[in-house]
C-alpha cells in the first residue's frame, strides 16, 4: 500500500487537468449525442411492431445520414482512449527525470505502476459511464419510452464490457511503455497493433478460412458453416472481435449465436429467433469475456514483471 | 576503528554481458562522513550508486545499508537514504512547492508539518521567491537546489548524490556544495560521485578512488596524496634555504627521518610519521630560530592524475 494512494491521486488529478483528456471527452460525448440523435430519428422505422427492447434499440440503430452505431462508435474509441491513458506511463517518467526521484521515496516499487493503472482505469470508468449515462438520458427523452428493467441491466454489463476492452488496450500500452523507451515509439506500436487488429485480422482469417474451406456460388450450408467457423475462430484473435461479439449478444436479445451467419442460416431453414434472457446472453459471450480479462491480465502481468526486475538508471 | 559503519558492500560485483562495471568492491563508509566516489566516466561509480539505491540487481556480493538490504526491505532502506540522480527532473507543469509537497506526502508526511518543512527548505536553498512557479521555467542550477530541498525533506540519514554539480556554473556549484556543507554539519552522511576534484577537495572528508568497477584506493585526501605521490611519506617543509650540517645530522637524528632536501628556498624533510612538532623543537635548539613549518599538502588533481597516468 505504501504510496499506491498518493500516487493514484496525483496521476488522476493530472489526468483530470490535462488537455489530452478534455479533448478526448469532448470527442466521445459528441459521437454519442451523435449517434444516439440519428437513432432516435430512424428508430420507429427499425423498430416496427415489435414492442420489447425498444429502449434498447435505440443504442443498436445506425441511420444512412450516419452509418454508425453507438457500439460501433465506442469500439472505435475506447482503443484510442485506453493507448491515451497509458502509452506514456513509465517511459515519460523516465524521461522526464522523474521515475529515479520518486522510486528512492519509500514506496514500493510496484506502487508506481499499480498506481497508473488504477488511475487510467477509474478514468476509462468515468468516461465511458458518464458517455452511456448521457446518452441514455437524451435518449429516454427523445423517444419517451422507459427501459425495462432487463434493459437497464443490459446497458450495465455492456458499460462493465467496455470498461474491459479498455483496460486490454491501456494495460497493452502500458506494456509498450516499459519495453520502449521513447514514447513516441510506444504510441507507435500500440496504434500498430489496434489497426492490425482492427484492419487487417479480418482479412486475414477471411484467407485462411477461404484456403480450408473454399466457398463457391453452390456450396452446401454444412460447407459455410465450416468457413463461418474458421473464419470466426481466427477473427477471435482481435480483441476487437471479443469485444463485438459480446455487446452484440448483449444490446441484441435477439442473438441466439455470435454468428450472424449463422443466425441467418438457422433462420433460412425456418428457426425463428426469440429473445434471450439476460443470463443466456451473457453464458453465449462468457468465453469471449473470459477472453478479453485474460489478455488484459497477461498485458499487464508482463509490464509488471519487467518493470519489476529492470534497472532503474537517471538516463 | 570502524565503530559506525552504515554503508557497507561485501564483494560487491555487477557484469552487463561481457563487461564487468563493478568488480568485487568492497566500501565501507561510517556514519556522518563525507565520501566522495572519484573515478573517470565507466569506472562504475554510478552503477554501485544504483546498487546501493537497490535500483539494480548485484550480479554477486551484498549491500548493507545500515544494516539493511535495500532489495530485501526497500522502505526500511529508502525511509532514511536520499538520493539525488545525475539527470534529475521533476514535474514541469507543476510548482517547485507542488513537486515537494508530492515528494513530501510519499514519505508518509502531511498537514501543516510539511507545509511548514517545505517553506523552511525553500528558505536554505534560497528558491523562496520561485516556490509557486512551475518547475519548467527552473534554469539547471535551481532545480538542482531544488533537488536537495527534495533529499532534505525526508530528513535522510544518508544523502546520495551522484554528479551534483555537472552542467552548472561556478556560483550554482557553489551553492549547491554548500548545501551539502550543511547537511553534512548535521551529521548526514553524504556520498557524492563527482569527477570536479576541486569542488570535491572542498567537502569530502574520504575519497574512494575508482578504475575500472574496483576501488583503487580510499581515505582522506591527505593519506591519498602521501601514498600516490610520496611513497606514504610526510613531507615536513621548513622555510630555510640551506641547513648547516650540524642542524642536518641532528634532523637526521629524530626517529622516522627519511631524508632531507633543499627544494629551491626551503628544505623539505620526509618522514614516515608527522613528526612536525618534533623537528620545530630540533630546529629551536640547534639554530635558535622560530620557523614556521608546514605539512605538504596534495591537490586532489594531482592524485587522481598519479593513478590514472597509466590508462
Amino acid at each position: 500500500m505504501n504510496g499506491l494512494l498518493e500516487i493514484l491521486r496525483k496521476e488522476l488529478a493530472d489526468s483530470f487537468n490535462s488537455k489530452r483528456f478534455i479533448i478526448l471527452f469532448l470527442l466521445v460525448y459528441l459521437a454519442g449525442i451523435a449517434t444516439i440523435y440519428i437513432a432516435a430519428q430512424n428508430i420507429r422505422a427499425a423498430v416496427g411492431d415489435s414492442t420489447s427492447n425498444i429502449f434498447l434499440s435505440l443504442f443498436v440503430v445506425s441511420g444512412s445520414d450516419l452509418p454508425f452505431s453507438f457500439p460501433l462508435f465506442m469500439s472505435i474509441f475506447i482503443p484510442i482512449i485506453g493507448i491515451a491513458l497509458g502509452f506514456d506511463a513509465i517511459n515519460s517518467e523516465r524521461i522526464g527525470g522523474n521515475l529515479s526521484r520518486v522510486l528512492a521515496q519509500p514506496i514500493y516499487r510496484d506502487s508506481l505502476i499499480n498506481g497508473k493503472f488504477l488511475s487510467g482505469l477509474t478514468m476509462i470508468s468515468v468516461l465511458i459511464v458518464s458517455v452511456v449515462a448521457i446518452v441514455a438520458g437524451l435518449g429516454l427523452r427523445l423517444i419517451g419510452v422507459p427501459p425495462e428493467a432487463e434493459e437497464i441491466l443490459r446497458l450495465f454489463m455492456f458499460v462493465i464490457v467496455s470498461i474491459l476492452y479498455g483496460a486490454f488496450w491501456m494495460s497493452l500500452s502500458v506494456l509498450f511503455s516499459v519495453l520502449f523507451k521513447k514514447t513516441s515509439t510506444s504510441v507507435l506500436a500500440s496504434i500498430a497493433v489496434w489497426i492490425f487488429m482492427f484492419l487487417f485480422m479480418g482479412i486475414i482469417a477471411n484467407l485462411i478460412a477461404g484456403a480450408a474451406f473454399p466457398l463457391s456460388q453452390d456450396s452446401t450450408v454444412a460447407q459455410v458453416a465450416d468457413y463461418d467457423n474458421i473464419f470466426r475462430m481466427v477473427s477471435r484473435i482481435s480483441p476487437g472481435t471479443l469485444y463485438a461479439e459480446s455487446i452484440q449478444a448483449i444490446l441484441l436479445p435477439m442473438m441466439g449465436s455470435t454468428s450472424p451467419t449463422m443466425m441467418m442460416i438457422g433462420m433460412y431453414s425456418g428457426l425463428m429467433p426469440s429473445p434471450l434472457p439476460l443470463s443466456q446472453s451473457l453464458m453465449l459471450v462468457w468465453p469471449q469475456l473470459v477472453g478479453l480479462v485474460a489478455l488484459t491480465a497477461v498485458c499487464f502481468t508482463i509490464a509488471y514483471v519487467k518493470f519489476m526486475r529492470e534497472e532503474i538508471r537517471s538516463t | 576503528m570502524s565503530e559506525n559503519l552504515i554503508v557497507e558492500t561485501h564483494d560487491l560485483t555487477k557484469i552487463y554481458g561481457k563487461f564487468t562495471a563493478v568488480n568485487s568492491l568492497n566500501l565501507r563508509i561510517e556514519e556522518g562522513e563525507v565520501f566522495g566516489l572519484l573515478g573517470p566516466n565507466g569506472a562504475g561509480k554510478t552503477t554501485t550508486i544504483l546498487m546501493l539505491m537497490g535500483f539494480c540487481e548485484p550480479t554477486s556480493g551484498s549491500v548493507l545499508i545500515n544494516g539493511f538490504n535495500p532489495l530485501r526491505e526497500p522502505i526500511k532502506v529508502k525511509s532514511i537514504v536520499g538520493y539525488m540522480p545525475e539527470k534529475i527532473g521533476f514535474y514541469d507543469d507543476m510548482t517547485a512547492r507542488e513537486n515537494l509537497e508530492y515528494t513530501g506526502r510519499l514519505n508518509g508526511l502531511g498537514g501543516s508539518g510539511l507545509k511548514a518543512t517545505i517553506d523552511e527548505l525553500f528558505e536554505v536553498v534560497g528558491l523562496k521567491d520561485r516556490a509557486n512557479q512551475p518547475v519548467g521555467t527552473f534554469s539547471h542550477g535551481m532545480k538542482q537546489r531544488l533537488g536537495i530541498a527534495d533529499v532534505m525533506i525526508k530528513q535522510p540519514k544518508i544523502a546520495i548524490f551522484d554528479e551534483p554539480t555537472s552542467g552548472i556554473d561556478p556560483e550554482g556549484t557553489d551553492q549547491v556544495l554548500n548545501l551539502i556543507k550543511t547537511m553534512a554539519r548535521q551529521k548526514v552522511t553524504v556520498i557524492i560521485s563527482s569527477h570536479q576534484l576541486h569542488q570535491l577537495q572542498k567537502v569530502c572528508s574520504c575519497v574512494g578512488i575508482f578504475s575500472r568497477g574496483q576501488l583503487i584506493a580510499t581515505g582522506s585526501v591527505d593519506k591519498l596524496g602521501r601514498e600516490a605521490l610520496r611513497k606514504g611519506n610526510y613531507h615536513i617543509i621548513l622555510p630555510i634555504a640551506q641547513l648547516a650540517d650540524r642542524v642536518r645530522t641532528e634532523i637526521n637524528g629524530i626517529p622516522g627521518v627519511r631524508s632531507i632536501d633543499s627544494v629551491a628556498d626551503s628544505t623539505v624533510v620526509a618522514a614516515d610519521d608527522d613528526i612536525s612538532v618534533e623537528l620545530s623543537r630540533v630546529v629551536l635548539e640547534t639554530t635558535g630560530l622560530k620557523v614556521q613549518m608546514k605539512v605538504e599538502e596534495f591537490a586532489l588533481e594531482d592524485i587522481y592524475m598519479q593513478y590514472f597516468k597509466g590508462s
